[in-house]
């Protein structure tokens, strides 16, 4: 493939305005996070001084850290259940319409271009407890609906405006996924009496897994950080923590209480763990490349 | 294979159709809403149909300084539009460049620059917030429309993406380009390009749509209502008050917010499934 062997200095010039900001926009901060995580600063932001793994223990001793991953985990698997099982749904259905299915698709994606912040405030204004049109009809069955008191349906409209939000994603990469597969290998099915049902669970379903898995890790990194916004818009963490993810809580110890060392080592941790869905994602791939 | 099932077939529309109307509800409400006065409004339940008040309302916004905030809509609409074109031709500029490099050039330590770039692609700027910000400041670049749009454009996506387009190029046009004797930044501009459209364009999309819906980063760098974006805006018009917010110019404001983006993802329906199901793949 290469076609310009003699030229030494072109290809860092070409590279060097990515290498530049990726080198002072990425890997300094991110160093920095992972050296301050080691540190702690006095009370001025004077000296600081090396605790060793003491902002760790700090971070995973309080009962708070341990509630926001609760609620993330909660927060994650609701939202990927939610969005997932419906774009399976809708994806399907407009895979096997012939009349107006370039129109569902358009009708059915937009949502992924609302904004999350905007997403909440959506929903926020559907379950206001004086005017929200979903308030008065659960009222109507005797559901007293209020987000800014009650935790769990604060943690349900949260859920809902991301479900919104994020079936759209996930609805194109199902209906990509859909169109992947062979349509002799249906055929064949059908011609051995297999019906639109037997047909699905025999033969799409097991070849959709992998575009699942795909998107099940998608939708993990979409709760653990692009949810902020809805949160920040709907229930700002609250009512009594029962909204606050994993990075609501980076935000507030970083930002509002300034405890550098505690937001650094929580920095530290989700680095961590979305390495850890990277690699995992990276291994499942290389295994279905081979099969 | 579809020997008809009529039935079936008229179950598929029918969840469709409700589908559609379920995941339009919200916006529909707010367009109602907002087409209201607030006496209207905090007189029962959101209306679901048009009122009288819509022009005045979005000519409210769009005219007078939002209360709180000093601006008007249309300049955090002004100041979302360069924010996102920022990022989507700054990220493709320099990854256009980058994947170039790599692709087509032999050079010491071309493995470890791609290796340097493809890490980015793991970390979102959310989990390195804090520290960015420091990096920023130190710049003086907090509050500035370069201090909203670099850190967001230091990640991989578009160069990976770009790096697996130029490595399908066809080999015949390449080696054509060779025996021509075109030069680096010919063979750029007359081949490479060209040939990439469709996903340059894929990509812009994109990156626009990214650019214009970013929330953690630009409520810490534009801490100025003067930089303030539309979607960072609309915090202030629920979460300010003690009384009941002001929804006739809350549901408008978010109208105006997803307009554009909205716009971009229905007129570009083509570029944006392929740019969505190549970026992350």
């Amino acid at each position: 493939m290469t076609v310009f062997e003699r030229h030494r200095l072109t290809p860092w010039l070409l590279l060097a305005p990515q290498l530049v900001i990726v080198v002072l926009f990425f890997f300094w901060p991110a160093f920095a996070s992972l050296r301050q995580a080691f540190y702690v600063q006095d009370a001025f932001g004077l000296g600081e001084r090396f605790v060793g793994l003491a902002n760790f223990e700090r971070v995973l001793a309080t009962a708070e850290y341990w509630r926001a991953a609760g609620v993330t985990l909660i927060f994650s698997i609701a939202v990927a259940a939610g969005a997932m099982g419906l774009a399976l749904l809708f994806a399907v259905l407009a895979d096997r319409v012939l009349r107006g299915s370039k129109l569902y698709r358009v009708l059915l994606t937009w949502p992924y271009a609302v904004a999350p912040a905007v997403a909440g405030l959506l929903w926020l204004f559907m379950f206001d407890p004086v005017l929200g049109v979903l308030s008065h009809g659960l009222a109507l069955i005797g559901v007293h609906w209020n987000v800014h008191l009650d935790p769990t349906q604060a943690l349900l409209l949260v859920v809902i405006a991301s479900v919104w939000q994020q079936m759209s994603y996930n609805f194109v990469f199902f209906l990509a996924g859909l169109q992947m597969i062979p349509a002799s290998l249906l055929e064949a099915a059908a011609i051995d009496g297999a019906g639109p049902f037997k047909r699905f669970a025999t033969i799409t379903l097991p070849l959709l897994s992998p575009t699942a898995f795909f998107l099940l890790v998608m939708n993990t990194v979409y709760v653990l950080f692009e949810t902020f916004a809805t949160i920040d818009n709907t229930t700002l963490s609250g009512p009594g923590g029962a909204t606050r993810t994993l990075v609501y809580k980076l935000y507030e110890d970083g930002f509002v209480a300034r405890d550098l060392g505690s937001s650094s080592a929580q920095s530290v941790l989700l680095m961590a763990l979305v390495g850890l869905l990277t690699v995992v994602q990276f291994r499942y791939i290389e295994r279905q490349v081979q099969y | 294979m579809r020997y008809s099932r009529p039935g079936l077939d008229r179950l598929t529309h029918v969840i469709l159709v409700l589908g559609v109307l379920v995941f339009g509800l919200p916006v529909w409400l707010a367009l109602t809403a907002s087409t209201h006065s607030a006496g209207a409004l905090q007189s029962g339940v959101a209306p679901l149909w048009f009122g009288d008040e819509g022009l005045a309302n979005y000519w409210q916004l769009l005219s007078e300084p939002i209360s709180g905030l000093g601006v008007s809509a249309l300049r955090l609409l002004l100041n979302s539009l360069i924010m996102a074109l920022g990022i989507a031709v700054g990220k493709i500029a320099i990854s256009l460049l980058a994947a170039y490099a790599i692709v087509f050039f032999r050079f010491p330590c071309r493995t470890l620059c791609f290796w340097l770039i493809f890490v980015t692609l793991m970390l979102p700027i959310e989990v390195r917030i804090v520290p960015t910000y420091s990096v920023v400041a130190r710049f003086g670049l907090i509050d500035t429309y370069a201090g909203m749009i670099l850190p967001l454009i230091a990640s991989a996506t578009a160069t990976f993406l770009l790096r697996q387009s130029f490595m399908s190029l066809p080999q015949e046009l390449i080696e054509a380009a060779r025996l021509d004797g075109a030069g680096p930044m010919r063979f750029l501009k007359d081949f490479v390009i060209p040939l990439s459209r469709t996903n340059l364009a894929a990509l812009f999309v994109i990156m626009f749509l990214y650019g214009w819906n970013q929330y953690l980063w630009p409520l810490l760098a534009a801490n100025s209502p003067e930089h303030a974006t539309a979607v960072i805006s609309l915090k202030n018009f629920v979460q300010a008050t003690d009384t009941l917010p002001p929804w006739q110019l809350a549901t408008a404001m978010a109208v105006l917010t997803i307009l554009p983006p909205v716009a971009v993802i229905i007129a570009f329906q083509r570029f944006f499934v392929r740019g969505l199901t190549d970026l992350d793949k």
